[in-house]
């Protein structure tokens, strides 16, 4: 016969200070180990939402981003000719050749940090439907203009609509601000690729961008640009272009895990203190309950449950505390684009979930030894205590 | 008996709390020695005396942006100025992407970079070896050791932030500070294999005479680029250091909330223990008492028991965290730690932290000790 779940609660309830202490440390290692997987997830989801499925990147062939890669106008020009590449408004096709760079501006505190920079033309825009101007306009080709993403205007100087940030021959007006809806682009500054071309005499794209008609267009411009022995190009569909750069969060991931599994451990060794604690005292009561027929069985089960409950209740305030944290924008480094990247924290309920599991196993290492204890104990010994 | 005594003997009246205690505190600070050490491995890079005589001159707009190579010889020709070299990111593919093949590779001017990094050291015999042959590398001792590399063994480098693939030879092997795990190939090989690349560099690099002159050059040089098609700019080492820091983003901050998170959870882990040993003692604190010990003498009493215990947590974590990192360096993610280590300073700073966090998370449970009346104590049912 199991001990009913009410008992376990009153005696957590019985020594107040000892449970709060003991759920406050599991659930500071439920928030730390949580903060961290937040910003990984986030830096996924901010990789995984960019690209178009139908948008093909086409770069230099063993080139790994785009900053790498080069592709001459001339190939360009037979790149958007290919037979699958869509039309857009006015029947022209839907590709554009763009120049990725990275560039150095100053921080709000005067700090400089790389940020990267897109040149890309009109139809570059229509085929990132993602991307929605919120502020100013679009810039104009022939005009040294740029339109930023939201973040960029908030974490760099002089990045506002009306201010002029300068690269490049000189100053660039800031025209326009867009929303990139959490995607890789809101690190970005965008402008018009002739103009990026003349500012920084680079004659030649660095990737190509082509929208194909259908998910079967896209097969065959997969093969054929890649089995065109004279353009030493390669396509790969857009998303896995962006896909492939989640693990610049490696860093996270290792420093992250690291923290948690040793954390965890700490929290389990304190909640083992404070089960056998509750043990002690309690022997006479264990004692009793044996003489009124609940088995060792339950005994253990009851006090493994006791240690669960508390490091649940710790993990739910674990999650509570982060709460706030939702959207709070962080910023990393990405190795192939060469400057930050900056993302927005997430919480996920399949991330919720894997913190009140990481919760329940803290409560179960540490109640499993003191339960036993509890179980083994023998009657007499129990009563004389 | 001594207090002292008195304290290590309550210390050990209930051993595996005290143990559990022990280890716990040891977890924690385990991780905040390591936390540490990543923090002074990020932000405290000891400057070697001969980098502070150097400077780093790079394009303005960043550093994929390329200079004109002939900067190079306009450079040395300002005053001050005693070496030049330049240098090129290669960022080729060793084998595979895997974590452990991950290694700088730069091209360098065989006839100069020692010139400039005075502070690095290699054989003149197999300097003159690497000088003569172009496609000859040298290579850092760590990262030698560390890939299993020997004079004359052959590197091959896949194409991949340049498309050219590079057929090395080991010819020199040079000592370097640990942060400096690099492969150096001659430019001249370089060049010639990526042609976008000619007559073009990424960085230049400056010796100048004295500390002073730091400045004076970097601002000479930048002022007479200012209105070329590649304005520079131009920092010391440790500046430049500082900029890559700046592009790691909120790392600074993670590091410090983390080791919040850590520093509180000692508190409370301690705190708890704290107030269970006091709680169970109270009848005995009301006896001594009643025997003349003073209020000072048992709050020193706890105090000296909460802190004994947070110390020895404190000693094994540290130990533990030098132990942790040592295993990493030498595993495959090696790489990824070599700017991290467990010296005397981060033990020190551990342990400081592991006897403030025992001594404040001990005073409220000694307090109420030390204050307790003598006859509801005595009165105290277990």
């Amino acid at each position: 016969m199991a001990l009913p779940i009410s008992y376990n609660l009153r005696n957590l309830r019985q020594r107040p200070g000892a449970t709060v202490m003991t759920g406050l440390g599991i659930a500071l290692t439920v928030t730390t180990a949580l903060f961290i997987m937040m910003l990984l997830v986030g830096l996924r989801q901010a990789f995984l939402s960019t690209g178009e499925p139908l948008n093909l990147l086409v770069m230099r062939k063993g080139s790994e981003t785009e900053l790498s890669s080069v592709v001459t106008r001339g190939e360009a020009l037979r790149l958007q000719n290919l037979a699958g590449v869509a039309t857009g408004a006015g029947g022209r096709p839907l590709a554009s050749g763009e120049i990725a760079l990275a560039i150095v501006l100053p921080r709000p505190n005067g700090v400089e940090v790389n940020v990267s920079v897109r040149g890309l033309s009109a139809a570059g825009r229509e085929m990132r439907p993602s991307v929605r101007l919120v502020a100013g306009r679009w810039f104009r080709s022939g005009q040294r203009e740029v339109a930023v993403s939201t973040v960029v205007a908030r974490r760099f100087a002089h990045a506002q609509l009306g201010d002029e940030l300068a690269f490049g021959k000189g100053a660039w007006r800031v025209v326009g601000i867009f929303d990139a809806a959490g995607t890789a682009y809101a690190s970005e500054i965008w402008a018009n690729v002739d103009q990026v071309a003349a500012d920084f005499d680079r004659p030649v794209y660095s990737v190509e961008l082509l929208r194909a008609r259908d998910l079967a267009a896209r097969e065959r411009l997969l093969r054929r640009v890649g089995e065109d022995q004279s353009l030493a190009l390669e396509a790969r569909p857009e998303p896995d272009y962006y896909a492939n750069q989640t693990r610049s969060g490696i860093g996270i991931e290792i420093l992250g895990t690291l923290v948690a599994i040793i954390m965890a451990v700490g929290a389990s060794f304190a909640a083992m203190n404070t089960m056998y604690a509750a043990v002690a005292q309690r022997g006479r009561e264990i004692a009793t309950l044996r003489i009124l027929g609940f088995s060792r069985a339950s005994i253990l089960a009851s006090f493994v449950f006791e240690s669960v409950v508390l490091a649940l209740a710790g993990g739910v305030v674990g999650i509570l505390m982060m709460l706030p944290f939702i959207g709070v924008s962080a910023g990393t480094f990405n190795a192939l684009t060469f400057s930050e990247m900056v993302f927005t924290m997430q919480l996920t309920p399949a991330l919720a979930a894997g913190a009140l599991l990481f919760a329940v196993v803290m409560g179960a290492l540490g109640g499993a030894a003191p339960a036993w204890q509890a179980a083994r104990q023998e009657i007499l010994a129990g009563l004389r205590d | 008996m001594t207090l002292a005594q008195f304290a290590v003997k309550n210390a050990l009246r209930n051993p595996r709390r005290s143990l559990l205690t022990v280890l716990s505190v040891g977890v924690s600070l385990l991780l905040l020695t390591f936390l540490i050490s990543l923090w002074r491995g990020f932000f405290q890079v000891p400057q070697a005396p001969a980098a502070v005589l150097r400077i780093l001159s790079r394009h303005r707009v960043g550093l994929t942006a390329m200079l004109p190579s002939y900067y190079r010889d306009k450079m040395a020709a300002l005053p001050g100025v005693v070496a030049v070299t330049s240098m090129d990111w290669v960022g080729g593919r060793y084998l595979n992407d895997n974590p452990e093949n991950q290694f700088g590779q730069l091209a360098a001017d065989p006839d100069t970079v020692f010139t400039v990094y005075t502070d690095w050291t290699v054989d003149p015999e197999q300097l003159r070896a690497w000088q003569r042959d172009r496609t000859g590398v040298a290579v850092q001792r760590l990262l030698a050791e560390r890939m299993g590399w020997k004079l004359g063994d052959r590197i091959y480098l896949q194409a991949k932030t340049w498309p050219a693939d590079f057929d090395l030879r080991v010819r020199a092997i040079f000592d370097a500070p640990s942060e400096w795990q690099v492969l150096l190939l001659s430019d001249q090989y370089f060049t010639e294999s990526v042609p976008a690349m000619k007559d073009r560099v990424g960085i230049v690099a400056l010796r100048v005479a004295s500390e002073p002159q730091v400045a004076q050059v970097s601002q000479a040089i930048d002022a007479m680029f200012r209105n070329a098609p590649a304005p520079t700019l131009s920092q010391s080492e440790k500046a430049f250091q500082l900029y890559f820091m700046a592009m790691m983003g909120n790392v600074k901050e993670f590091i410090v909330g983390i080791a919040a998170a850590v520093v509180f959870t000692i508190l409370l882990v301690t705190g708890n223990t704290m107030a269970m040993a006091v709680r169970e003692r109270t009848r005995e604190v009301a006896l001594l008492k009643t025997l003349g010990f003073t209020r000072r003498a048992i709050l020193g009493l706890f105090l000296g028991e909460g802190i004994t215990l947070a110390l020895l947590g404190g000693v094994l974590g540290t130990l533990g965290a030098r132990l942790l990192l040592l295993g990493l360096s030498a595993s495959s993610w090696g790489f990824y730690f070599h700017h991290m280590r467990v010296t005397g300073v981060e033990i020190g700073w551990g342990l400081a932290v592991a006897a403030l966090v025992g001594a404040a998370s001990t005073a409220l449970p000694s307090a109420r000790a030390a204050r307790l009346d003598i006859i509801a104590g005595l009165r105290h049912m277990g």
